[in-house]
């Protein structure tokens, strides 16, 4: 009787240490939800849930250590390194796939190209007519993300060259609202994430090196890194829990979990 | 008497919890954490304002005698860029070497202005360290530009976000209240009593449409609308926003309104008609007078509504964070900065703080008007006797 009680404790306790929770990014958390459910399929006593919140929010429970995985469209900020090292704990950072943000207009804009001098002249507010870059007379109507995402703060750094947006730029809440914006204002301009863009909206060309070449975004541009508008997406955990969280990660990092990473529309890791 | 005790201990709580926090921005700089700000020794400038660190990672500033220093161009300094000074060997492995580098370069460069972490500051630093000021209750209410998250300083002025949000809810008010009104004398005083049993439950169920149902209403079908008919360049405006507030705003009014009117007695009434007076002078002079305060507590809770409400807001108004001029203007209001921020703010940070105390200026301003909606009827009462 008591070896009995003993192995059924031993087994939920196993079970338990399988289990493992990951929170952070909207941007990341459809393709964990995925890999999840492939890392289930294989591994049937694995239990993995996956909640979104924000970048900050996941990171913020790795340090009360809420989560065991935290998932982040940014890399994890001066203030919460402190703030881990402060707690006594580690963090290990794993790249688990890249993301392509294209640049749409409204499909009727005959602008098809733009350098990036020209798209930060554009969104820190410094072009503000379209006739300026090569189109028709018509104001531009600058659409961002809202300024904690972490596709707002990578726009900034890769194409804003760091400075600031101006403060007339619109704020979306999330990317579906801003290809219904642009979908319907002929003069907007804005950035989403490539597995977003549909026929409602035109993404651009873009060139980053003052327009001798100019790539449109796709998966095979994306792969090859010559579309130059490609971040990377995080898993954050804490070295204490590696082992635990390990089989998860390298089936994410796998062919297979690569796999589901270029279904769900996000750019797979090349080696 | 446990109820209402329990529900006044949680009221207190939750106003406790969002004091504390809120005031917390103010024992904060708005530096990043971590992070230091250097210029060479023989610099004469000793303090730069946020707003002046902003201007120069703009290039906005690009001398320092527009910040009272030398007639010497700014050189903007960021840790990545070290790689252009020195080789991965000269900065060592595992950066051993960096504190030291970056002192001999920010002393090297007489007119460099150097931003990197706090670890890396070497022990004997041959530059001159800037001190960055805790953020002042003059800048974050009289400053111009919300940028929560800009590096090296961000700019926390809440000037924008609060005009924002009085504007859209002083156009919400303004368009719901004469319609509400004309809807609620209908109502109580000239629709049959067949046709008030089918209106009022309608108009009730307007209260209860989900507000992002609202928001996507508004983003796919009044946005477009405004654009076309005004003919401005954005259709997000502060108007969409009234309207959508003006809309959500309207059960609110109504109800109460109505009962204060159906409340006005008979008699009153039925004097006022035997004297001669036609239905409608009697609505206005005798109906309306003695509901006032009724319909006043109406618009004023419709008010509260409006200011408080976040997501259909956040979805129609296209939340810029600019100082508006007229209601054809994006604008960005205190709750959907709350909303659409918070997620990912770093916890305890002067971000999440800064949405706090937005949080503390939201919950003075409805206060306030739960306080004149108080004081108005009191007032009423005390007239009555």
């Amino acid at each position: 009787m008591k070896t009995k009680i003993l192995l059924a404790a031993l087994s939920l306790y196993t079970t338990v240490s399988l289990a493992q929770k990951l929170k952070g990014s909207d941007t990341v958390l459809p393709l964990a939800q995925k890999e999840a459910e492939g890392f289930m399929k294989t591994n049937k006593a694995a239990r993995v849930t996956v909640t979104g919140g924000g970048s900050g929010v996941g990171i913020a429970s790795l340090i009360d250590a809420t989560t065991d995985i935290a998932m982040s469209s940014r890399k994890i900020k001066m203030g919460e390194k402190i703030k881990l090292s402060d707690a006594g704990k580690a963090s290990k950072e794993t790249i688990i796939a890249y993301d392509a943000l294209a640049i749409v207009v409204h499909p009727s804009n005959p602008v098809s190209q733009l350098t990036r001098e020209q798209m930060e002249g554009i969104f820190t507010g410094k072009i503000k007519n379209w006739k300026e870059v090569g189109g028709s007379d018509m104001a531009i109507v600058v659409y961002s993300r809202e300024s904690s995402s972490g596709t707002y703060e990578f726009f900034k750094e890769k194409v804003l060259n760091n400075k600031n947006y101006a403060s007339s730029v619109l704020s979306m809440p999330a990317t579906g609202s801003i290809i219904q914006s642009i979908s319907q204002t002929k003069g907007a301009i804005g950035y989403v994430g490539f597995a977003y863009v549909e026929k409602e909206v035109k993404a651009l060309k873009v060139s980053f090196d003052k327009g001798k070449t100019y790539t449109a975004p796709s998966l095979v541009t994306a792969k090859d890194k010559t579309y130059p508008i490609v971040r990377p997406l995080f898993y954050y955990y804490l070295t204490t829990v590696e082992k635990n969280v390990k089989p998860f990660v390298d089936f994410c990092l796998s062919a297979e979990g690569q796999k589901i990473v270029e279904d769900v529309g996000y750019v797979p890791l090349t080696k | 008497m446990l109820s209402s005790t329990v529900t006044s201990l949680t009221v207190l709580l939750i106003v406790v919890f969002l004091f504390k926090e809120g005031v917390g921005v103010f024992d904060k700089t708005a530096m990043e954490e971590g992070f230091v700000i250097a210029i060479n020794k023989n610099n004469p400038v000793d303090k730069l304002s946020s707003e002046q660190i902003k201007n120069i990672y703009d290039q906005k500033i690009i001398s320092w005698e527009e910040v009272g220093g030398k007639k010497d161009s700014i050189f903007l300094f960021r840790v990545d860029d070290i790689s252009n000074f020195y080789t991965d060997e000269q900065i060592g492995e595992n950066f051993e070497m960096l504190p030291y580098r970056l002192s001999s370069l920010v002393d090297s460069f007489p007119g460099v202005i150097a931003f990197f972490p706090e670890k890396y500051l070497d022990k004997n630093f041959k530059g001159k360290k800037l001190e960055a000021d805790k953020v002042t209750l003059a800048e974050f209410f009289g400053g111009e530009e919300w940028f929560p998250t800009a590096h090296p300083s961000a700019q926390l002025g809440v000037k924008p976000l609060i005009l924002g949000t009085l504007w859209v809810s002083l156009g919400a008010i303004l368009l719901a209240l004469p319609l509400a009104l004309a809807a609620a004398i209908y109502m109580s005083e000239i629709a049959k009593e067949r046709v008030r049993r089918i209106m009022k439950p309608l108009i009730e169920l307007l209260a209860g449409i989900p507000s992002v149902v609202y928001g996507f209403f508004g983003l796919v079908v009044i946005v477009p609308l405004i654009q076309s008919t005004f003919g401005v360049a954005v259709g997000e405006t502060g108007l969409a926003g009234s309207i959508i507030l003006g809309i959500m705003a309207l059960p609110t009014i109504i109800t109460i309104s109505e009962d204060a009117m159906r409340n006005t007695p008979r008699a009153m009434k039925e004097a006022s008609l035997a004297l001669g007076a036609s239905k409608w002078q009697t609505i206005y002079r005798v109906v309306i007078p003695h509901s006032i305060s009724g319909i006043s507590a109406g618009a004023i809770l419709g008010i509260g509504r409006a200011i408080g409400e976040t997501m259909a807001v956040l979805m129609v108004t296209g939340n810029a964070a600019v100082i508006p001029h007229g209601i054809l203007e994006p604008m960005r209001t205190i709750p959907a900065t709350i909303a659409a921020e918070l997620g990912e703010a770093p916890n305890g940070g002067l971000h999440y703080k800064a949405l706090f105390a937005l949080g503390c200026v939201l919950f003075i301003i409805t206060l306030f008007l739960n306080l004149t909606v108080e004081f108005i009827s009191n007032r009423k009462k005390a007239h009555k006797h």
